[in-house]
Formats: C-alpha cells, sequence, structure tokens
C-alpha cells in the first residue's frame, strides 16, 4: 500500500464529485430559463444522493465485482460493500486500499447520468427522471463499465483503451442523450421564440469548475501519484486549452465575435475529447485532438442540431457524444507504448488493429445506449409519464416540480 | 402639473442626471426596461445559433412636474440623451391629474417638488 497513491485517489474523488455539484449544476443550470434553473441544480444534486447509494449497494458490485461467465455482467459478490474494505484489489489498483478504489469509481458513476439532464432539461417529470436515472446507471452504466473496464469484461478482453471514460462516460451519456432528447420531444416553442442562457456567469463558473474537478477525473485515473497521473494531468489541460480557444476562433470566424459560451463549450468538449486518450498520448498529440474536437462539436451543434431539428436542450450529444466518440477514436490514432507501457500503439504508431478496436468500441457502446435508452424511455413513459403537462411547463419546472423559486422580485 | 415619461440609452442615464440637475429637476423615478421600437434588436450568438431581434436594455425615467419646469426638463432629457443615432428614445408628456405626498398629505402643486 502507498499512502501518496491513496491521498491522491481520494483527494481525486472529492475532484470528481466536485464536477456534478457544483461545476455540471451550474454550466447547465446557466443555460436555461430562470424558471427553470433549480430543475437542473436538483437533478444533478439527487442524482448525488441517489446513485452513491445505488454504487454501494448494488452497483459497484455489477461493474467491478467478479465477472459471472463471459464478461457481461459483475455478480453480487461485493453487493453492500461486503469485502470491500482496506485491503488492496490488486485487479484494479495495487497500492491502494479497495474502498478508495471504490469511492473514486462512484463518483465517474454519479455524473454520468447527470450529464444526460441536459438533453431533457426544462420538460421532464421529476419522478420520471428519477425512475430513469435509477434504471439507466442500473442497466446501462453498470454492464458498459464492467464491459470496458471490470475484470474479465468482454471489451476490456479485447484491448479496448479508454483511460478515463470517454466510451463509458461520454459516449454512452451522449448518445443516451440524443434519444431521450428525440423521444421526449422538443420544448414549446424551440426554434420559434429565442431561449436565451439566463445567467451565462453561472454556466462560465460552472465550465471552470469542470476543468479544474477534471484533473482527478482524469490524472485521478492513474490511481497512483505517479508518472502516468502527470502525463494524464498536462494533456487534459493541453487539450482543452486548444479545444477553447478553437471554438472562439471558429465563431470569431463565422459570425465576426468570440462568446464566453462558445470559449466555455469548446473547453468542455476539450476535456470530453482527451478523457479516454489522457493516459495514452503525448501533451503535443493533445493539442491535435482538442483543436479537432471543437471543429467536431461545433458542427454537430450548430449544423446538424439545427438540421435535423432535435431539441439536445444543452448539447449533451453534441459535446459528450460526439467529443467522447472522437476521443475514443483518437486513442486508437494518437496511443503510443511510449507514454503507457500497459496501453497499446495506435495507427499513427504503426498499429491497425488497435484503431479498428476503438472503432468497434464506439459502434457497440453507441448501439447497446440507444437500444437500452430506447427500452427504458418507454417502460418510464408507460409508467409514470416522462414528460409534464403543457402548462407545467409553460410556468417552469421549479414551481411545478421543485415548488420553489431561485429569484424573488420583491424582497 | 405634467407627468413626463423618457426612455433613454442606458449609457446615457449619467448624462441626463447632471443636465435635469441644472435645470432644478431633482425628483425622478428610474427603471430598467426592455423594449424594442424602430431599432429592432440586436443579434446574439448562443453556440453558433443566431437569436435575432431580442428585447433592447432601455432607461425609463418618470418626472412628475409644475408646468413651468415642463419646457426645461423636455430640453435637458434631449440635451443629456441625444446622440443622434437611431435608439435614442421617447419623451412621453401627459396631464397629471393630481399628486399627494404621503408624509403630510399635502396635494397638488405644492407636494410635487
Amino acid at each position: 500500500m502507498n499512502s501518496g497513491d491513496t491521498a491522491w485517489v481520494l483527494a481525486s474523488s472529492a475532484l470528481v464529485l466536485l464536477m456534478t455539484v457544483p461545476a455540471l449544476a451550474f454550466f447547465y443550470g446557466g443555460l436555461v430559463r430562470r424558471k427553470n434553473v433549480l430543475s437542473l441544480l436538483m437533478q444533478c444534486f439527487i442524482i448525488l444522493c441517489v446513485i452513491s447509494l445505488q454504487w454501494i449497494l448494488y452497483g459497484y458490485s455489477l461493474t467491478f465485482g467478479p465477472d459471472t461467465g463471459i464478461g457481461i455482467i459483475g455478480g453480487f459478490d461485493w453487493v453492500g460493500l461486503r469485502g470491500v474494505g482496506g485491503q488492496p484489489n490488486p485487479d484494479y489498483a495495487a497500492t491502494i486500499p479497495h474502498s478508495v478504489f471504490m469511492i473514486f469509481q462512484c463518483m465517474f458513476a454519479v455524473i454520468t447520468p447527470a450529464l444526460i439532464v441536459g438533453a431533457f432539461a426544462e420538460r421532464i417529470k421529476f419522478s420520471a427522471f428519477l425512475l430513469f436515472t435509477i434504471l439507466w446507471a442500473t442497466f446501462v452504466y453498470d454492464p458498459l463499465g464492467h464491459w470496458v473496464w471490470g475484470m474479465g469484461g468482454w471489451l476490456k478482453n479485447l484491448g479496448a483503451l479508454d483511460f478515463a471514460g470517454g466510451i463509458v462516460v461520454h459516449t454512452s451519456s451522449g448518445v443516451s442523450a440524443l434519444v431521450m432528447a428525440i423521444l421526449i420531444g422538443k420544448r414549446i416553442g424551440y426554434q420559434e421564440r429565442s431561449f436565451r442562457p439566463h445567467n451565462l456567469p453561472f454556466t462560465v463558473m460552472g465550465a471552470a469548475l469542470l476543468w479544474f474537478g477534471w484533473f482527478g477525473f482524469n490524472a485521478g485515473s492513474a490511481l497512483a501519484a505517479n508518472e502516468l497521473a502527470a502525463n494524464a494531468f498536462v494533456t487534459t489541460n493541453t487539450a482543452t486549452a486548444a479545444a477553447g480557444l478553437t471554438w472562439a476562433l471558429i465563431e470569431w470566424q463565422q459570425h465576426g465575435a468570440p462568446t464566453i459560451l462558445g470559449a466555455a463549450t469548446g473547453a468542455v468538449a476539450g476535456l470530453v475529447a482527451i478523457t479516454p486518450a489522457c493516459g495514452f498520448v503525448n501533451p503535443m498529440n493533445a493539442i491535435f485532438i482538442g483543436i479537432l474536437v471543437s471543429v467536431f462539436c461545433y458542427i454537430a451543434i450548430a449544423k446538424v442540431k439545427a438540421a435535423f431539428k432535435y431539441d439536445d436542450a444543452l448539447d449533451v450529444f453534441g459535446i459528450h457524444g460526439v467529443g467522447g466518440i472522437w476521443g475514443t477514436i483518437a486513442t486508437g490514432l494518437f496511443a503510443e507504448k511510449a507514454v503507457n507501457e500497459a496501453g497499446a500503439n495506435g495507427l499513427f504508431f504503426g498499429n491497425v488493429h488497435q484503431f479498428l478496436v476503438q472503432i468497434m468500441l464506439v459502434i457497440v457502446a453507441a448501439v447497446f445506449a440507444a437500444v437500452m435508452t430506447w427500452i427504458l424511455f418507454k417502460f418510464v413513459d408507460a409508467l409514470v409519464g416522462m414528460r409534464v403537462e403543457k402548462k407545467d411547463e409553460i410556468i417552469g419546472l421549479d414551481l411545478t416540480q421543485q415548488s420553489e423559486a431561485a429569484y424573488t422580485v420583491i424582497e | 402639473m405634467k407627468y413626463i415619461v423618457a426612455i433613454i440609452q442606458p449609457h446615457k442615464l449619467d448624462e441626463v442626471m447632471k443636465t435635469l440637475e441644472d435645470v432644478e429637476v431633482n425628483l425622478v423615478t428610474v427603471s430598467n426596461v426592455l423594449g424594442r421600437g424602430r431599432q429592432k434588436g440586436l443579434t446574439e450568438i448562443y453556440r453558433g445559433a443566431k437569436e435575432v431581434g431580442s428585447l433592447l436594455k432601455k432607461i425609463k425615467l418618470e418626472i412628475a412636474c409644475n408646468e413651468d419646469f415642463v419646457e426645461p426638463a423636455i430640453q435637458a432629457i434631449i440635451k443629456g440623451a441625444r446622440t443622434g443615432e437611431i435608439g435614442d428614445g421617447k419623451i412621453f408628456v401627459s396631464d397629471l391629474y393630481e399628486v399627494v405626498r404621503i408624509r403630510t398629505g399635502e396635494r397638488g402643486g405644492k407636494a410635487i417638488g
């Protein structure tokens, strides 16, 4: 056991918690209209409560528990954290207590469904959201996490590279978000009236805190305070900087002005794209990953979404889906064993096989997430109804779902 | 007695307050308002999506005054608020039926200043 490693992973766990609340909550909260800001904060906050419990009760066991046979799902051996204590589990992290690895992973399980809430923002019924979230964590996140990261997981055995969650976290949530946005339908008045962000300073603060917390997400995924963590830290900062700058420049060229929302959006896209790659690529290649993710995500949001007219309210697919897919493919291009001996070389280092594995990984995760989300939507919709009444949507979710208001007009 | 309502550009408020003070019109109520006139709105861009013609931020001044102060107040507002561009705003003047000072119960012209 190593006290330095343990300290770093514990600190990283707290950093990743901060990514959900307040970072993501305020990133999203600022983007919605003022009548809905609390509903977004509440959804992020309650996910932290609910999935933390789901994880220690059975989620961790399904995801990382001993495989039940053919790499599909973990068993119930570690339900209620049975046997998950101070002794390290050498299969996952030999130098830190098993419980530290577990709580670090808990924060990933928390933020992933929280990312999706941006897609159905401003129109989902709270009860339906809560039920969907628990089911999604159980039937999408836990199996997919097991496939890619769990001992004996079938994608892990095929050599899939996903350092910190480009597939498990971002591609899965991004694709699910697109399915949810299409199935739940557009917000009333979408593309007829202006839907302007009610508090961009919140959004910028949220993006900046995401950047900060992401060092725990990515560098913490080294599961040790070592060279690999340092490389992940540097590549994360580099790709994010390149992506934030690129988005601002694209807007400047396209619209004559660089916006802070654009720079913040680009930075988050950069964080997403470097996530699967950060422990496998060098900092120079991280620049390419960052520049290109802003190009791809900008096209996805400003052109593709506009053309197909789906209401992915806060661009979860456009940022996390597209960014996660690009990052996973980029890992297959830029990965090199000189950075991480335990990884693999990518296409640009002479290994076509790894590139094909990464492509397959994207397809498997996207299809699985899409199909499962479609089933879960239909199930929850039939059970409690997914969308709020028209009147409630117009009044706003803060008053109709949470019975409170964010801002007062008179003291 | 007249009731003057003026809609002006936000960045001209300080100048208008100064020019009103110069003609001894000290009592004024100010509020932030949104509106749209011939100037239409400005274009805003959110993640590549253009939002055209949103309402513009303006300042509304409300002044109640006796007849002698009406023309000086109008001239002062024009002097302070005018840039010559579209969007400088408007001044509306209407008759004022009654004024009551809450503290003393005084009415009419005495209560106004």
